[in-house]
């Protein structure tokens, strides 16, 4: 039981809204987006969109925020591609390597800005330059093809509409929120966000949860790349590249605070949907790419505008 | 009369804030208001100054015998009633001339700041008003009391006429008050209108020459200072009689439960250092901290909180056991709780819930391997909310949204709850009205009654009398007195607060 409070009830509702008009929206404008394949195919478009958004909603609740997400991600990718093409290795070792690598450069972010008391911000985008040039170093600046081995968690369960890789991120979903509300380590987080001078002599150690938060976020960037790279059937060094936008978009679609000691992973999850709809919506209808990013730019501010209003209140 | 406000109300919605307030203020006098927090005194001076305009209110207002109409805070500003507010709205990065003339500085050729130019016209001013301070001193190296000296002189340079002050000592020192003092009574002799609003009562009778009481969004009396003793101010505010403001207890002293010895501490960043401190405080008992501001009282408490200054040398036992190293965790563990000074900064996250910031510092007492136990949560809220009386929407209330005393209890019940054997409460009346300050003197007495010791600074010194068994003096990092009950009179703590330290002062 996640225990929600009003307010976030009538939070969700409205997203959820907006979702729904979305879907709709699209469903009268353009046909067959409303068929079990094509909102298939949303579905297993967000697993690493969800998980990223998920870690990131945490350490946005601390104040934090983290840039490299797309870099880190197309590193983690270039891992899986070596590890299993040029090294051999099977799936589920590489899985842990990937998820092990992100969580070493998240950490690093972490402790790099937590420590050495730099804005995360700078420490994040020094990193987004740092993965993006390990995964051609990695990769030889080349695609790696996987094939198979890799798509399986991709692709949807047979008699399922969705794959493994989308139930491991509701997964990922769930845990975050409960990780957020229903644990000392959560208080923690929004506390820090909240006022870090006052969680500090309330007693709490502040640097552990934020460290804590970046290191999360590297981890399930990791198995994004995965999931990534199983969506695909191969690794590029180049993938990722503004995937941290969608994804700050996203958690910020739903309500999460740039300013910290606010945020919901549950919003998030919706914030995600929002913007892999639009998304999804926009190609259907055949809007040129340019269009897409007009369209969903505005989005975003509208979306953050809507939300400022209502708390105003 | 310079000023005056004749049948005023205002009302929120189904709320009303001021209900038919008359008031008015002559040129050359010092009209007091007071009033709990809530009766309407922030809503009167936002009429007066134009933050709620004309026709947001029936009644009107009258400037020089004329109506006034603020369409604007402008608007008042230019008929000359300037506001200075106990948030201050200097900025740290300028000068202090920069400051005076922000928003108009003296021009060269239309666009260039003429430097020079304006710290001339700064000193002058500065000058005039005897107010000795550099122009050219940046903000940030100034204390609290002299920034509102600067915003003082930046409103008398706008050629103010009514200058309405809101609490200007609740955050300054007794020495920094007399300077305050000094330049309010020079601003009378000058025919200024001063509206002066403090919950310091003591200090309205060397300032004042009338004070009016709000209640409720009503006014209850208009009273020539001489016959506004601190008892009756209190009877019409609070609409009860009060006895006494500081009831007296008897708690027998246990065990020392906080031993410290020659504690000498130094800290690099400020450059500050405490030296030779040795007290001990015992079980059911207050030991006071008194002293000027500057004079270490924070810094002690903070080091002993683990959050200020490294030790050089001296030892701190709490309960037979050394404290060393650590930070406010390990404090609180041990059973060393700290209230703070500044609540809206360090103690309470304000866009959180009640709930949220009472609990916060017992989450490992509320949880298992990691997991908060919601229901003995809300269990322990619940009962820390009602034993302090708190007055909110209940647990779920927006923090900073509360009134100052609320917030203050909110403060002191996440502190209580850890359930502490000593507890520090640094100012911990300051900007709380007279209701709240007399519940939380009882909570100070229950506490001590059920065996905690208290450490309390305060720069009011009838409160530091009133509710310490023993009071410290501290003058410049060093213990300049021991006072017991008896012997602590304002002179005899002010004496030692301004002495020169002694060599070596007497252990208690």
């Amino acid at each position: 039981m996640l225990a929600l409070k009003r307010g976030t009830i009538a939070d969700l509702l409205v997203l959820l809204a907006v979702w729904a008009g979305l879907v709709l929206l699209f469903g009268e404008f353009s046909t067959g987006f409303l068929s079990p394949a094509t909102l298939g195919s949303v579905a297993n478009r967000i697993p690493a969109l969800l998980l990223v958004a998920t870690g990131m909603t945490l350490l946005m609740v601390t104040g934090g925020i983290d840039l490299s997400v797309g870099s880190v991600l197309g590193f983690c990718g270039t891992v899986v591609g070596v590890t299993m093409v040029d090294w051999g290795w099977s799936l589920p070792v590489a899985i842990v390597a990937s998820i092990a690598v992100g969580l070493a450069l998240g950490a690093t972010n972490g402790v790099v800005s937590v420590k050495l008391r730099l804005p995360s911000f700078i420490v994040t985008l020094g990193m987004l330059e740092i993965a993006r040039g390990l995964a051609f170093l990695a990769a030889h600046s080349r695609t790696k093809y996987i094939g198979d081995a890799v798509e399986g968690i991709g692709t949807p369960i047979a008699g399922l509409v969705v794959s493994p890789a989308f139930l491991c991120a509701v997964v990922a979903v769930v845990l975050g929120q409960g990780l957020l509300s229903l644990t000392v380590l959560g208080r923690q987080l929004v506390a820090v966000g909240a006022n870090i001078e006052a969680a500090r002599i309330s007693g709490i150690a502040v640097d552990r949860p934020r460290i804590a938060a970046h290191a999360l976020l590297g981890a399930l960037t990791g198995l994004a790349a995965v999931f990534n790279c199983s969506r695909l059937g191969s690794a590029d060094p180049n993938a990722g590249v503004g995937f941290e936008l969608s994804v700050i978009a996203a958690v910020v679609v739903g309500g999460t605070s740039l300013l910290g000691g606010r945020g919901s992973v549950a919003k998030s999850f919706l914030g995600v949907l929002i913007v892999a709809t639009l998304e999804a919506g926009l190609v259907q209808m055949g809007a040129s790419e340019p269009l897409k990013r007009v369209v969903t730019g505005i989005v975003i501010v509208v979306a953050v505008l809507a939300d400022t209003w209502r708390r105003r209140e | 009369m310079i000023l005056s406000a004749r049948h005023l109300t205002k009302r929120f919605g189904a709320v009303t804030a001021l209900a038919d307030v008359s008031f008015d203020l002559r040129a050359g006098e010092i009209h007091a208001l007071c009033g709990e927090n809530g009766a309407g005194k922030s809503t009167l001076i936002k009429l007066l100054s134009g933050v709620h305009p004309f026709g947001s209110y029936q009644g009107e207002l009258v400037l020089d015998g004329q109506e006034a109409r603020f369409a604007s805070i402008r608007d008042a500003q230019d008929a000359g009633i300037a506001v200075i507010y106990q948030e201050l709205s200097c900025i740290d990065e300028l000068s202090v001339a920069e400051n005076l003339f922000l928003g108009r500085p003296p021009r060269r050729l239309g666009i260039f700041v003429d430097r020079p130019e304006a710290e001339r016209r700064a000193a002058a001013a500065l000058a005039r008003f005897g107010v000795g301070l550099d122009p050219a001193a940046p903000m940030r190296s100034l204390g609290i009391g002299q920034k509102q000296l600067v915003e003082i002189v930046k409103a008398l340079l706008r050629e103010s006429r009514v200058l309405i002050l809101d609490e200007p000592t609740a955050a300054l020192a007794e020495h920094e008050v007399e300077v305050l003092v000094a330049i309010l009574r020079d601003l009378r002799a000058r025919g200024i209108g001063l509206i002066y609003i403090s919950h310091r009562l003591e200090e309205l009778a060397r300032l004042a020459d009338r004070v009016t009481v709000l209640r409720d969004g009503a006014t209850v009396a208009t009273l020539p200072i001489a016959a506004a003793d601190p008892e009756t101010l209190v009877r019409h505010m609070v609409g009860r009689d009060v006895r006494d403001l500081y009831p007296r207890r008897s708690t027998p002293l246990g065990t020392p439960l906080l031993e410290v010895r020659d504690l000498a501490v130094a800290s690099g960043r400020d450059g500050l250092r405490l030296t030779d401190i040795s007290f001990d405080l015992h079980a059911g008992e207050v030991l006071g901290v008194g002293g000027l501001m500057g004079a270490g009282r924070t810094e002690l408490l903070a080091h002993l909180y683990g959050t200020w200054g490294d030790r050089i040398s001296g030892r701190v036992q709490l309960d037979g056991r050394p404290l060393h190293a650590g930070g406010p965790a390990a404090r609180l563990r041990a059973g060393l709780a700290f209230v703070t000074e500044d609540r809206r900064r360090y103690g309470l996250c304000l866009e959180q819930t009640v709930g949220f910031n009472l609990s916060l510092s017992s989450l490992g007492r509320l949880s298992h391997a990691g997991v908060l136990a919601r229901g003995a949560e809300a269990a322990r809220n619940r009962e820390w909310y009602e034993k302090l009386g708190i007055r909110a929407a209940g647990l779920a209330a927006i923090v900073g949204r509360l009134s100052g005393g609320n917030q203050q209890k909110v403060v002191l019940g996440k502190a209580l709850m850890t359930l502490p054997r000593v507890i520090m409460l640094d100012e911990p009346t300051r900007g709380i009205d007279v209701g709240a300050k007399m519940e939380l003197y009882a909570l100070v007495n229950a506490l001590t009654a059920a065996g905690c010791a208290v450490l309390l600074v305060s720069s009011e010194l009838p409160e530091l009398i009133g509710l310490s068994d023993r009071i410290l003096v501290l003058s410049r990092g060093r213990l300049t007195g021991v006072f017991e009950r008896e012997q602590a009179t304002p002179e005899a703590l002010m004496r030692a607060a301004l002495a020169a330290p002694l060599a070596r002062p007497d252990a208690a």
